[in-house]
């Protein structure tokens, strides 16, 4: 059962994950994937900010940051599944 | 024309080029500009679109004569959403009616080279002639990672460059081969018949790219992750955060005021001695009191700002300000902005000035817009000497509790005032004006990395000459315009009477004083007689006016603050009535919290929006809530008997 980067951020799970795909509709799903949330790329939860949202993920070298929104969209299963 | 040079390759060389530099944020794209045109940069705007333009030739030791290099935004990609991936692609494909470049060279940053090649990818499906710049090769060998530029020039079939722009290192190379960017390969070979079209496609190639070549991915930021897991820590990470916004707003009153004194001044020494020194005509007075007066009152904001853009370029460049937004998105998320409208709705509290061209790091253009119509909320320090007078004239300096009196909470409170109004305005534009959907909030969060002084010398330059010549034209022209409205018409000196007495008799006949007695229906529900009026009409200009508008009604000589607070309480002597009731202070003091009375303001507005609409709605609903609230403050005070 696949989760979502929301779901990682929740468990506090630091572990390497692969993203399976992107919901949501063309333009948004598309600025996702343009900045390396694609499927397929490697993707590991990091910290949330001191508020719990939003969270810090580390994303093919570099650290970047979603909303809680935002991770929903995401669906993720363990590297290599 | 240009074909025609184009089919002679024997005079390349005397040809202009024009090169532009496409790179991530952060990918040091800026500094590799500044470092390949000796920084020196011409700043201006792009026309009918608010994204900054940056163009410079390439230092001449680099071999060419005649090369112009274009920095275009940070973009992490050419699907046009945003304003800046609109202008990097108009750019790119040859819009605001100039040829495209003849060359693009991509920034790379080597640490995350993964996630730079796909923007090569979709660069070269332009067409144009591409070239790779690798940039932080020193920070990829330092965390172990290696990568062979040959080797990717073998793979990719452009040229590829190696550089460190910190230590210049590479940028002699760069430079030669920007020279002449028709010895670049065509870019047709880059893809080699692979179709990119989707993000996953690219992300792809660019992933078959590196498995060709021999390359040791960096280990993670060791500085970074540890720095991070302090600063960013759920209780050491907000208290450092709230100490950072503290002093923030601590160092740009305390630490840019001397500055400003020196600065005021030396501007009232000036129009004085030019009273003093020149014969007694109405250009001597126009010159003095309009003119040097007039931008002088801009002129004094000066340090502040360079303050300000220090702090915030130092901060954004070493890697802090993006954690800043990270730390207090969720706090704006719930007025629907984001993190990054934090940091320019912060710097308002100076002066709106630099605070709506802060504005400009916010991607989502109706953040932005919401940002730059709320921000002039914010109390800014022109506000402060109208708030100490009226407050040291009516408010009792009685403790409340401890250490508190109620003429310190009555100005924390119009702070408060001040930021609830910017919050709350907000929130209502995202929920109707301004609503609509999102671009989806990302952000990402740069390594820590030592700034470069040059870099942020050159940003805070910029800007400091855009606040000067845009506000100070504008500041000008009202200060002359004031100046004949409250001196014209003209009056013969009475000698019997003291000068502040003449002065007073001819402000009591101007142009300014009609305007103020015709706008006494309009605030007479608060009580302000024509003499208010006419310090509300003055203070149209800049909010600090007010007071010297005031004196000079009052006929005070010398302009005593404590004086004229006196006057106006009716608290001396003399016994001499009020000239404001304490219901009608508070009412003024709740107006100038709310009122857009800032030229400067709303000619940044219109600069940054692209038209009068922006300005004229902001003037107009700031101006109806201050009216409102006065009038509601002055029934409340009127009937708790102040």
């Amino acid at each position: 059962m696949d989760r979502t980067l929301a779901d990682v951020a929740d468990a506090s799970d630091g572990r390497l994950l692969e993203i399976a795909d992107v919901t949501g509709n063309g333009a948004d799903s598309r600025r996702l994937r343009e900045i390396g949330f694609c499927t397929g790329a490697p993707v590991r939860f990091i910290r949330r900010a001191p508020l719990g949202d939003p969270a810090m993920y580390e994303l093919r070298g570099a650290l970047m940051s979603l909303r809680r929104s935002e991770a929903q969209r995401i669906r993720v299963h363990r590297a290599g599944a | 024309m240009t074909a025609l040079v184009r089919l002679r390759p024997v005079t390349p060389a005397r040809r202009p080029g024009r090169i532009a530099i496409l790179g991530a944020p952060n990918s040091g794209k800026t500094t590799l500009f500044n470092a390949l045109t000796g920084h020196r940069a011409k700043a201006g705007n792009y026309p009918g679109v608010t994204v900054d333009r940056r163009e410079g030739d390439l230092q001449r030791r680099f071999g060419a004569d005649d090369v112009r290099l274009i920095d275009l935004p940070g973009v992490y990609s050419l699907q046009p959403q945003s304003e800046d991936e609109t202008v990097a692609v108009r750019v790119l494909e040859g819009g605001f009616g100039e040829p495209a470049p003849d060359g693009v060279v991509v920034v790379v940053d080597a640490t995350t080279i993964e996630r730079g090649l796909p923007l090569l990818a979709e660069a070269a499906g332009l067409g144009l002639p591409v070239c790779v710049a690798l940039t932080m090769i020193d920070e990829l060998k330092a965390r172990h990672g290696q990568i062979d530029p040959q080797e990717l020039q073998q793979e990719l079939g452009v040229p590829v460059v190696g550089v460190v722009g910190n230590r210049g290192l590479g940028i002699d190379d760069l430079g030669a081969l920007v020279s002449a960017p028709w010895d670049w390969a065509p870019s047709s070979s880059l893809l080699r018949g692979v179709e990119a079209r989707t993000p996953e496609d690219r992300f792809a190639w660019a992933h078959s790219v590196l498995g060709a070549c021999r390359r040791q991915v960096p280990e993670p930021n060791r500085w970074t992750r540890h720095l991070d897991r302090f600063l960013l820590h759920p209780v050491i990470g907000s208290a450092v955060f709230l100490t950072f916004v503290a002093f923030f707003f601590q160092g740009i009153f305390t630490w840019a005021t001397p500055a400003m004194d020196f600065l005021s001044g030396l501007m009232d020494g000036l129009a004085d001695q030019a009273l003093a020194t020149l014969p007694d005509t109405a250009v001597t007075r126009l010159m003095a009191d309009g003119v040097i007066r007039g931008v002088g009152a801009v002129i004094v904001f000066l340090p502040q700002i360079v303050l300000l853009f220090t702090v915030i370029l130092f901060l954004e460049a070493c890697g802090y300000m993006a954690r800043a937004a990270f730390v207090v998105d969720r706090v704006m998320g719930w007025v629907g902005l984001e993190g990054r409208c934090f940091i320019a709705l912060l710097s308002s509290y100076a002066c709106a000035v630099p605070g709506i061209m802060a504005t400009r790091t916010i991607p989502s253009p109706r953040d932005r817009l919401t940002t730059i119509l709320v921000a002039p909320f914010a109390t800014c320090s022109a506000r402060l000497p109208v708030y100490l007078l009226l407050i040291a004239a009516f408010i009792p300096a009685d403790p409340v509790l401890g250490p508190f009196t109620w003429q310190g909470l009555t100005l924390m409170g119009l702070y408060f005032l001040g930021t609830g109004a910017a919050l709350l305005s907000a929130a209502v534009f995202k929920r109707g004006l301004l609503r609509g959907a999102s671009l989806p909030f990302y952000l990402e969060l740069p390594p820590y990395r030592l700034p470069r002084p040059g870099d942020i010398a050159l940003g805070v330059w910029d800007r400091a000459k855009l606040f000067l010549r845009r506000a100070g034209t504008i500041i000008l022209a009202v200060s002359v315009v004031l100046w004949f409205l409250l001196n014209l018409p003209r009056r013969p000196a009475d000698p019997e009477l003291s000068v502040a007495e003449n002065q007073r008799l001819v402000l009591e006949g101007s142009y300014a004083a009609s305007a103020g007695r015709l706008l006494e229906p309009v605030f007479a529900p608060m009580d302000f007689d024509w003499r208010i009026n006419v310090g509300l009409v003055a203070s149209q200009a800049a909010r600090e006016v007010m007071v010297a508008t005031l004196a000079q009604i009052y006929a005070q000589e010398g302009q005593d603050e404590e004086g004229l607070g006196v006057l106006l309480s009716g608290s001396g002597e003399d016994g001499s009535a009020p000239l404001l009731s304490r219901a009608s202070a508070l009412a003024l003091l709740v107006y100038f919290a709310f009122a857009m009375q800032c030229m400067s303001t709303l000619a940044v507005i219109r600069r940054e929006t692209g038209g009068w609409r922006w300005p004229v709605f902001t003037f107009a609903y700031m101006n109806g809530l201050a009216w409102l609230s006065a009038w509601l403050t002055f029934i409340l005070a009127s009937a708790a008997g102040a």
